[in-house]
């Protein structure tokens, strides 16, 4: 029952989303309030039912309920219980459905909470929600039916992909996914705005809290999962510019830009144009990611099954939204009025360096992501790995940085060279410090990029805090500590980068029980190794004595068999310090009874990540700290008060 | 310093125009010199591979090739495409899947003396997944029987 009942409510909410499309539109066009008024209901009612039809999946999952094909195809009932949870989204139709579910709950916290936005703006807004989200529901209703029953029902499952059994598929997915569709909530405001031809200032406040809260979880969800591959596949590794790795980092780019963009927007009335477009640049790469994960078009981990049917329906689903809507820009464009003027040198000019900037790392890493699909197209194989990216995103990137460290040290629109220069006299001169320190006692030992990585994240950790200096730090607002925040944890997971870069040291060597080995400073006894049995794997672990100084703990990197589907994995054994991490991965046993082990030591590794944390924590306090009055004072008036004119067209 | 204020939004637009244009271009270039050519043994023979160039080389396991070296962490292997055999030898932990007569994809290059060096291995994932180069091959590690679409 659980099955039909989650069906019939994807249903309802897919009727929903069209009735919703068509009040708006309705609405809009012949200048109806009574149309109008229903779309903020529908909106609601459509983000209940696509959530309980989620809810009725993953009731399916827990339950192991093997007669519905999905459950039967993609679990196990001896599943631990949380990959039972999270299987349900672990697989090609789950996560689909939790895409639409993701976007349908979004288009109602639109209708429920957004006040800021013009009346009109707002209703085209969720108009354009619900035409996205009418896509997907198709998609999934007429091509990848997460309900279908399997008839007669298996005895029990398939099991889930063991890479993907580990907590980290219970939140990395979802936060990602959060991000990724919470885009589109920017890309519905764009296509309102264009609609309703109201780009202005007003229209950027609105949307500013919405783009800061998706990138905010796209910032979490690549944190996450980069941390995720680096300890699950056991490569040592934290980014290797796979197509799917790439996927997340388009969106993020573009919603970066989009992020500065719609700050000149909100405060100086400048950049219109350049922001609508960003705003549908960046969910259109939601898309284009999507497509290519889920298409099958790519084999990955992540690629769950390979159907040309569903590869052309997403296909034609990009087409449509992002032609649609580049159509739209290009008839309104002209109605949209010039923005404000800036100076050569003001804030705006530097965050127009930093649009461009993203927006040309964003194009490299597309073309390269999408070069060897077109050139297989055309009978060739081309692969495009890390040295086409780190040669082209790793300059840009540190370009990118140096403009950082200028831009929040320059005043709004009109500033002096001269006294931004002075400005930035401290930042330069602890670069230069750190250039001559580096010079001296790592010479010869580091590649260009990690170099200039370490000397630029010193400066841009410096410069990052100078906005603070001489304020009185009780009434500095709040988003004027977020942006220093994530600012610094730029620096910060910049310099992780570097220095996992440059002072890595790698140990590969076969051992038996009782061998002792050194590695960067640390002393590696492999005591034992033993076999171990889990819920549904069996493994052999090893232990491993590690020690160095006063420090000492007890390793278990371990070999992993699954039984359903019959896979190995190895699971890799991380010491964590202040200093860095250590690193153990147990290969295979050779013929004489020796193991192979391979063991990093990786310096400062953990800021990376760290990093990542701070850039998203930054997001957070500057989103409360610009919407925190708008909050208390909906909460003091209840919901009467609403930002602008109700007079529509 | 002032922008002429008529043409800013000009200005504005061209730059950015430059700026795609430029990605374009500069990611053009770096296709040209980076973009690690995927191989098959018999184009490696055919073409001809200068020795340190990055590429990928990609087939199957010969059957009986694989040769363990005394350092334990260190194998050597041949890999075909039914075509042409080319030597391989790879340090490190090989995937779990990589085994004779498995597909492979050996990201590396050739030594002076022929011998493809890798530096990575991408084997078989897991019962579902083949590298995306090898779609299509098949292969059977005893008769040596190869089959490519």
């Amino acid at each position: 029952m659980i099955a039909e009942l989650g069906l019939a409510a994807l249903w309802m909410a897919a009727a929903l989303a069209a009735l919703q499309l068509l009040f708006s539109v309705l609405g809009l066009a012949q200048g109806k309030a009574e149309l109008l008024s229903g779309v903020r209901p529908v909106a609601i009612a459509q983000g209940v039912l696509v959530l309980l039809a989620f809810l009725c999946l993953v009731a399916l999952f827990w339950r192991s309920d093997m007669s519905v094909a999905l459950v039967a195809l993609n679990s196990h009932s001896a599943k631990p219980w949380l990959y039972k949870f999270a299987g349900a989204w672990g697989n090609h139709e789950g996560s689909m459905l939790l895409w639409v579910t993701v976007m349908g709950a979004a288009g109602a916290a639109v209708a429920l909470f957004e006040r800021a936005l013009r009346r009109d703006t707002h209703m085209a807004t969720l108009g354009a929600q619900a035409a996205i989200s009418l896509g997907f529901y198709a998609f999934l209703l007429f091509s990848s039916n997460p309900f279908a029953r399997l008839d007669p029902a298996p005895r029990d499952g398939q099991g889930l992909n063991p890479l993907l059994q580990d907590p980290g598929l219970a939140f990395h997915p979802p936060t990602l996914y959060f991000g990724y569709v919470g885009l589109s909530v920017a890309f519905s405001f764009a296509v309102g705005a264009l609609v309703t031809r109201r780009v202005d200032a007003l229209f950027a406040r609105a949307m500013r809290p919405w783009v800061l809260a998706a990138w905010v979880l796209l910032t979490i969800g690549i944190t996450a999962g980069s941390y995720w591959a680096y300890y699950e596949l056991g490569w040592g590794g934290w980014w290797f510019w796979d197509p799917v790795e790439n996927a997340s980092l388009m969106p993020w780019l573009a919603a970066t830009a989009l992020l500065h963009s719609v700050t000149v927007l909100a405060t100086r009335d400048a950049l219109r144009a350049w922001t609508v477009m960003l705003a549908v640049v960046a969910f259109s790469m939601s898309m284009v990611g999507t497509f290519l994960v889920r298409s099958g078009i790519l084999t990955s981990v992540h690629a769950f099954a390979v159907d040309p049917e569903r590869g052309s329906f997403i296909l034609a689903l990009l087409a449509i939204y992002i032609g649609g809507a580049l159509a739209l820009f290009a008839l309104r464009v002209g109605t949209v009025r010039e923005g404000a003027q800036f100076e050569l040198v003001s804030r705006e000019a530097l965050l127009v360096v930093n649009n461009l900037l993203l927006t040309v790392i964003l194009g490299v890493v597309l073309i390269g992501t999408l070069y060897p699909l077109m050139t297989e197209a055309f009978g060739h194989k081309v692969s495009v790995g890390p040295p086409y990216f780190d040669r082209i995103a790793g300059p840009l990137a540190l370009a990118l940085m140096l403009a950082m460290v200028a831009g929040p040290l320059t005043r709004w629109r009109r500033d002096r060279a001269g006294v931004v220069g002075g400005r930035l006299i401290w930042p330069l001169l602890a670069m230069l410090g750190a250039g001559a320190v580096l010079g001296v006692l790592a010479h010869g030992r580091l590649s260009l990029l990690s170099f200039f990585g370490l000397v630029i994240a010193v400066g841009v950790a410096l410069g990052s805090v100078i906005p603070l200096f001489k304020r009185n730090l009780r009434r500095t607002p709040l988003f004027v500590y977020g942006m220093v925040i994530a600012h610094l944890g730029c620096a910060v997971s910049i310099a992780g980068m570097a220095s996992d870069s440059a002072f890595t040291t790698e140990k590969l060597i076969a051992m038996a029980p009782g061998d002792r080995v050194e590695s960067a400073g640390w002393t590696l006894h492999f005591d034992r190794v033993a076999p171990l049995a889990g819920d549904n794997w069996i493994a052999m672990q090893a232990d491993v004595s590690v020690s160095r100084g006063g420090a000492k703990a007890v390793l278990h990197p371990q070999s992993r068999f699954f039984t359903s589907p019959p896979t190995t994995t190895t699971e890799s054994a991380i010491l964590t310090r202040w200093n860095g991490q250590l690193y153990v991965v147990l290969g295979e046993q050779l013929e004489d009874g020796r193991w192979q082990m391979r063991i990093w030591w990786k310096p400062f590794v953990t800021l990376i990540w760290l990093g990542g944390l701070m850039i998203a924590l930054g997001g957070v306090l500057t989103l409360i700290g610009r919407e925190r009055r708008g909050w208390m004072l909906r909460l003091r008036k209840g919901s009467a008060a609403r930002g602008t004119g109700e007079e529509w067209a | 310093m002032a922008m002429k204020k008529k043409h800013q939004r000009l200005v504005l637009a061209l730059i950015a125009l430059v700026a795609v244009i430029g990605a374009g271009l500069l990611a053009a270039s770096a296709l040209k010199d980076e973009a690690a050519y995927f191989y098959t043994p018999e184009d490696a023979k055919v073409k001809g591979v200068e020795p340190g160039k990055a590429i990928r080389l990609g087939g199957m396991v010969v059957g009986g090739s694989l040769k363990k070296q005394a350092d334990g962490v260190t194998i050597a292997f041949d890999v075909t495409d039914g075509k042409a055999v080319v030597p391989a030898r790879f340090t490190g932990i090989a995937p779990d899947l990589f085994r004779e007569g498995s597909g492979v994809v050996a990201e590396g290059s050739f030594d002076r003396n022929g011998t493809f060096v890798a530096t990575n291995l991408l084997a078989k994932h897991d019962e579902r997944y083949m590298p995306r180069e090898l779609e299509g091959m098949t292969y059977n590690a005893t008769s040596h029987e190869m089959k490519a679409q």
